[in-house]
């Protein structure tokens, strides 16, 4: 990753480094923020900036599937904030919430890129479309059991 | 001259260097544009959204602090649209800001509410509920109060930009977005404290000051700070005969805005619990508290009694007493007691440097040279660390012109981060070195090198050889420890050497060989700490101390004289760069005196007084001023503040340079000799309690 | 494949759409490099090696090609801006952040046609003498950076990437770098900012990203639809894409069609296409036979626009400019009668102060007052006077904030309390009820509360 830049700009790989390192670990650690900085040659607290600063890098692990929905104005007018209430009385979950058995967690969105197959969600990167109650229901079941099917991961 | 772009600010026609900030012409033209986030010399922002103006044919208001003036270009500052949008900004900025000035410490002297007493709003709209966070402290001299905080990003640019420590960063986003110290919860650093003087509100506090007072409450005394040589000037806030801070009010020194944490809070050793506030005398073999007279007449009589019968006598000054003082003793000590054993601890072989350079009057460098300079070698020294102020002005020099900065020393330091060439060498390989880097500085304009104390004796001879040789306009900083390290030396506090390098032709012992002496009858030490780490071969010696504490020299002293600080005198001293600058009085500390007047009454009670003259400051800086080569600065330059080079290169020093005495304490920021034992700030902060 | 997801466009195309851009979409196995190759792929680059920079950048200069990237500059005269002769690197840079609300476009060009992307990039790196090119894609796009990932693969294998292009000495690298969720990386130079591994935080302009942009080297740094839109200009020549669209602005545009529509989705139309049938022929009509209320025409930065103001409009740049709106991104986003326009002022207002970046005061201030505001008025909380000063407050952030996200807060919120102030006055003290809890609300990394009643 650190070779895609041009000699001296390893700082760039930060976030992608970031990013693809809280897939593996599930989140970013004080261990974590360390070993980037090495690595891209800077401080720890240059690091610290971006962390805190980009929405998708966390410090606390989310559920192993961790379902995003978008509330913004396309899939609000296609009733993205009552799939968002209905996920929330399902699971006993709020924003940024993970259940108790580490298996889902919640979150409410902003503007995924999904407008014209509003309301849509994504669970672990993978986009679910035109979603209706019943196929929220379904997506929220197979998570809890474990047998979500990932695939953009 | 000629290529000055022409432009209009107001309706009032102005001219100006191209590339000049519409902020900075208007300033110039005393037009205010009121800005937060622009500060002379860091980097622009544009963040704060103040400075907007009106420019013709541009639609949007424009910030001033990023928009360079251009031929033709008609600004406006004074309209009903930039009024009304300088309100809606404060209006803004004012929702967040809770608003506490009566608790605040910033309170008289906030920025924030300068502006908004002069263009905000007088009522407020918002009603909705804050956004808090609790303040947090990072250090134990800095507290950071989040919701004060207008996000001008100051502190993290001073502390990157001009310390080059990058210790602060920005975290979160958005209206969550907060100044963040390096190691999570707190800072490690050089607990300099810019960072809270830049701070335009009070969201920085100094652990120091908080709390203490009211800005209007202090009285505001221009002094220097007395720990390392680099001659920062102070501005004590002065409450009820007590220093409560040490700050950059005004700006006016050879330091600029700049201060370390010594110049900053190191002040506090003057009210240690341990002071010294009445003379000592042994009695029964233990130091008891006796009256001014009683000590004086003490000393003066064995002072006589020695010289009647032609005893020995050994005096020991200091780095850190005044020009006057200094000078003072050394006229004591040869004209009274008729002896040129004398010395002080050197730092620096500035006799070689001197002796060098003989003739060439232009050759050593002043502070502001090392930030116009097109280039600096800085040859074994660590100067972040043990020069602050010289660090920071090459480091300003670098950010601003694009300075050549060179590094030759044996360990990585701070300035090798922007150095074009930082170069390694073995201990003692500096010069070898040095002429690796050759090729490259032949091809320098000019250059300034500053060295250490490694670089001594033969090796100043060879340096300057290496200089001349390079057929450029060459200049010299040789690095010595202590605010008056080189007044010590200037003012002939050795035995080979009168006022003004002037040889002595006299033999006399160094402090080795004082200490050494078994003879000797009267060891007289004005403001040092000889016996620490070494023990006086007379053992019946009859041993004089001035000191502000109970040192390891005073304990063993028959008679200690409480000495003022630096503080609470007046006086000269002349930093590493050869400038003079004055002392001002800014507090009395009880039972003691000032160095001065300590000799003085001794002369006096030995009646030896009228052939030493009046010791009051003034009066012996004139005779300074009129016999000491080097030394007739212009007097109205210190009187107002200012610092007056002096120029002791005259000619060949007919002495020896005694290289083999020379030896930096190195100190570091957070330790300052045997005063820095006596700061409770120093030791406070992790960095000071890591020192070895 | 990577995609978890049915096919993102209508199959067949609908009628009134112009097949270009979106020509490969619906081949089988489209993302491939056999596929493309089949049909025309690299023919644009390979015609391109035969022309001299200058007539590349004139090609694109008559093509009339706008930004599609919502400000819509013209894409010939920044390519023009690139400077030539300087002694450093220059570097190409795909703006694939795509985050504004109502915009979906960006990723079918990406999942259906990855090599469409690196030849217009290939193009262009030709036009400004580039050697490297950088995709920025949003984190929350991870099976595009999959998908692009291997189209590069299959290109250097092809000998489209990497040393001698080609045998003709050409050099370009492409990389894809991963966003993490931060929609102020889209506008320009904070996407150059975390491209460099810093927060997204604009920079100040000028200079440009044509003279100082990636690693401070001159970049040309466009849209994805801008790039892929290149290769079909060197194809047809400038005249003949210019053609396709109106005046001043040529080609077609990928159009999302969202919000209250039978059949939303994502349509490739010429621009200058009537706003009318965009809804009510392409779109499929609102359901229920419900009426049209309000109007987006490029995503939620744009005023909004009312039925009436939609009556004989056009989708183009300048017909939009007319009426006080922009044609933006070419997001759509359709309201119809039932929509509570308190509550998607609020909604828009909320993305906005999520997504500020905090550097400027107006906008980090202003955006949180506002949604605080917005917030109360929805609850029936508002006070009568404050509907005014909702406009207000917006007018102090609009042309003063550090870059246009301020604009962007503050333009659909003017337009919506000027233009439905009867529904703002409709909810003062609607809401009978006890003050409702505090709905969830995205903040970052859980900061300390925040807003009315927490
Ligand atoms: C707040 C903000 C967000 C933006 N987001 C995007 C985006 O997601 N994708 C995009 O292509 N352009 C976005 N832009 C526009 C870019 O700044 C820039 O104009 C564009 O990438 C240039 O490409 P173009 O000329 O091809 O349109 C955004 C601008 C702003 C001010
Ligand atoms: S307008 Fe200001 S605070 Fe908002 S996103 Fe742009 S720079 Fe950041
Ligand atoms: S001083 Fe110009 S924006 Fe802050």
């Amino acid at each position: 990753m650190l070779a895609s830049y041009p000699p001296g700009r390893q700082r760039s790989a930060v976030v992608p480094m970031l990013i693809f390192a809280q897939d593996e670990v599930g989140s970013i650690t004080p261990e974590l923020v360390q070993e980037v900085a090495k690595r891209c040659g800077v401080q720890p607290v240059q690091v610290e900036e971006c962390v805190t600063y980009y929405s998708m890098l966390r410090k606390k692990p989310l559920g192993k599937y961790h379902v995003q929905i978008c509330t913004n104005i396309s899939c609000l007018l296609n009733g993205g904030e009552e799939l968002w209430k209905r996920a929330c009385e399902q699971t006993g979950l709020g924003h940024k919430q993970v259940s108790a058995d580490g298996m889902v967690s919640l979150e409410e969105v902003e503007c995924i890129g999904a407008c014209s197959w509003a309301p849509a969600l994504q669970v672990n990167y993978d986009f679910e479309h035109l979603v209706t109650p019943e196929r929220l229901d379904e997506i929220l079941a197979a998570c809890r059991k474990g047998d979500y099917v990932e695939k953009a991961k | 001259m000629a290529n000055l772009v022409k432009f209009t600010i107001d309706g009032r026609e102005l001219e100006a260097a191209p590339g000049t900030l519409v902020i900075d012409a208007a300033k110039r033209a005393g037009i205010e544009i009121p800005a937060f986030c622009y500060y002379e010399g860091l980097s622009l922002q544009g963040a704060c959204r103040m400075c907007m103006v009106e420019v013709e044919r541009m639609p949007k208001l424009q910030t001033a602090c990023t928009l360079p003036v251009a031929e033709g270009m008609v600004v406006r500052t004074d309209t009903p649209q930039v009024a009304q949008a300088r309100k809606g900004t404060l209006e803004f900025l004012l929702t967040n800001h809770p608003l506490d000035c009566p608790v605040c410490d910033k309170g008289g002297e906030c920025e924030l509410q300068d502006m908004v007493f002069r263009y905000g709003a007088g009522e407020s709209r918002f009603t909705e509920i804050k956004h808090h966070v609790d303040e947090k402290q990072w250090s134990p001299v800095v507290y950071f109060d989040a919701p004060r905080c207008i996000l001008c990003y100051r502190c993290v640019r001073v502390c990157d930009e001009g310390m080059g420590v990058g210790a602060l960063g920005v975290v979160n986003r958005g209206v969550v977005a907060e100044i963040a110290p390096n190691h999570g919860d707190h800072l490690e650093c050089d607990e300099c404290g810019m960072c809270i003087d830049i701070c335009p509100v009070g969201a920085l506090t100094s652990g120091a000051y908080r709390y203490k007072t009211r800005p209007w409450e202090m009285e505001h005394v221009g002094t220097i700070c007395t720990h390392c040589s680099n001659g920062c000037r102070t501005t004590l806030g002065v409450r009820n005969n007590q220093i409560i801070r040490g700050n950059n009010r005004d700006s006016s020194g050879i330091n600029g805005e700049f201060l370390c944490i010594k110049g900053r809070y190191a002040f506090d050793f003057y009210d240690h619990p341990d002071r010294l506030q009445a003379p000592l005398m042994k009695v029964n073999g233990k130091l008891e508290p006796v009256s001014w007279s009683q000590a004086l007449a003490a000393v003066a009589r064995k002072f006589s009694d020695v010289k009647a019968r032609g005893g020995n006598f050994g005096v020991i000054g200091s780095n850190r007493t005044t020009n006057e003082e200094n000078f003072y003793l050394q006229k004591f000590a040869r004209q009274v007691l008729g002896t040129n054993n004398l010395d002080h601890r050197r730092s620096g072989d500035i006799v070689s440097l001197l002796d060098a350079l003989h003739g060439q009057q232009t050759a050593l460098a002043t502070t502001a040279d090392l930030y116009q300079a097109k280039a600096v070698v800085v040859i074994s020294a660590d100067l972040a660390l043990e020069h602050p102020l010289l660090s920071w002005q090459i480091r300003a020099n670098w950010r601003h012109h694009a300075a050549h900065v060179y590094v030759v020393t044996t360990e990585p330091v701070r300035e090798d981060k922007y150095s074009v060439n930082a170069a390694r060498c073995a201990p003692g390989q500096e010069l070898e070195t040095l002429q690796a880097l050759r090729p490259q500085l032949v091809d320098e304009p000019e250059l300034i090198f500053v060295f250490g104390d490694t670089i001594k004796g033969e090796k100043v001879r060879k340096l300057v050889e290496f200089g001349a040789s390079l057929g450029k306009p060459v200049k010299y900083v040789c690095l010595v420890d202590y605010a008056n390290s080189r007044g010590a030396m200037d003012m002939g506090l050795t035995p080979e050497l009168l006022p003004g390098y002037r040889a002595s032709g006299m033999p006399g012992l160094t402090i080795a060989e004082m200490l050494a002496a078994e003879d000797l009858d009267v060891l007289w030490v004005v403001g040092a700490n000889p016996l620490a780490g070494a023990s006086l071969a007379a053992r019946g010696a009859f041993v004089v101390v001035q000191d502000l504490f109970l040192t390891e020299t005073a304990q063993a002293a028959d008679v200690v004289f409480p000495a003022c600080s630096a503080y609470e005198k007046n006086g000269t001293v002349t930093n590493v760069t050869g400038e003079v600058q004055r002392l001002k009085r800014a507090v009395q500390a009880m039972g003691t005196k000032p160095d001065l007047e300590i000799i003085g009454l001794l002369a006096r009670e030995m009646g030896e007084a009228a052939q030493l003259g009046p010791w009051s400051a003034d009066k012996v800086f004139a005779e300074i001023r009129a016999t000491v080569p080097g030394y007739n600065v212009p007097l109205p330059v210190i009187l107002t503040g200012g610092a007056a080079q002096t120029s002791p290169v005259n000619g060949r020093v007919e002495a020896p340079a005694r290289p083999e005495l020379i030896r930096s304490a190195r100190n570091g920021l957070f330790s300052s000799g045997t005063l820095g034992r006596y700061s409770n700030v120093l030791h406070s902060v992790l960095e000071g309690r890591r020192q070895p | 494949m990577f995609a978890s997801h049915p096919p993102l466009f209508s199959n067949p195309p609908h009628p009134r759409e112009v097949i270009m851009l979106s020509k490969r979409f619906r081949l089988p196995n489209s993302a491939s490099i056999d596929t493309f190759l089949a049909h025309g792929g690299y023919r644009s680059f390979r015609k391109a090696l035969e022309m001299t920079a200058d007539e590349i950048i004139a090609e694109v200069k008559t093509s009339n090609l706008r930004g599609r990237g919502g400000a819509g500059f013209p894409t010939g005269l920044k390519m023009g801006f690139v400077p030539r002769n300087s002694p450093k690197p220059k570097y190409i840079v795909v703006n694939a952040d795509e985050s504004e609300p109502g915009t979906c476009k960006d990723r079918l060009l990406m999942e259906y046609d990855p090599h469409s992307l690196l030849e217009g990039m290939l193009i262009a790196a030709r036009a400004i003498d580039a050697k490297k090119g950088y995709i920025y894609i949003r984190g929350e796009y991870r099976y595009l950076i999959h998908i692009l990932d291997r189209a590069i693969e299959e290109a250097y294998r092809h000998g489209y990437l990497g040393r001698n292009i080609l045998g003709t000495g050409m050099d370009f690298d492409a990389y894809t770098h991963s966003g993490a969720g931060a929609y102020e990386c889209g506008e320009e130079s904070a996407l150059l900012e975390s491209l460099e591994g810093k927060r997204g935080v604009p920079r100040i302009k000028p200079p440009f990203p044509a003279q100082v942009g990636a690693f401070q080297c001159p970049t040309m740094l466009s849209n994805v639809e801008t790039f892929c839109s290149i290769p079909y200009i060197v194809e047809m020549g400038g005249k003949a894409y210019a053609d396709l669209g109106v005046e001043k602005a040529g080609g077609t545009k990928l159009t999302c069609l969202t919000g209250h529509l039978n059949k939303p989705g994502v349509y490739e139309l010429p621009l200058g296409f009537p706003v009318d049938q965009l809804i009510h022929d392409v779109g499929g009509g609102i359901p229920g036979g419900r009426k049209l209320k309000a109007f987006i025409p490029g995503g939620s930065s744009c005023p909004v626009l009312t039925a009436k103001e939609c009556e004989g409009l056009t989708m183009d740049y300048d017909a939009m400019a007319k009426r006080g709106t922009m044609l933006g991104s070419g997001g759509v986003v359709v309201m119809d009668e039932s929509t509570d326009m308190v509550k998607v002022a609020l909604r828009i207002m909320r993305f906005y102060q999520h997504e500020s970046c905090g550097w400027c005061i107006p906008c980090r201030e202003g955006t949180t007052w506002l949604r605080k505001m917005l917030q109360r008025f929805d609850e029936g909380l508002g006070r009568r006077h404050e509907i005014a000063m909702i406009g207000e407050l917006a007018k102090n952030m609009l042309g003063r904030t550090f870059c246009a996200l301020g604009d962007a807060a503050a333009l659909p919120t003017i337009s919506i309390v000027e233009k439905f102030y009867d529904e703002f006055e409709r909810k003062l003290n609607a809401v009978s009820a006890p003050v409702p809890a505090p709905g969830p609300f995205p903040v970052l990394n859980d900061p300390p509360p925040l807003g009315v009643g927490r």
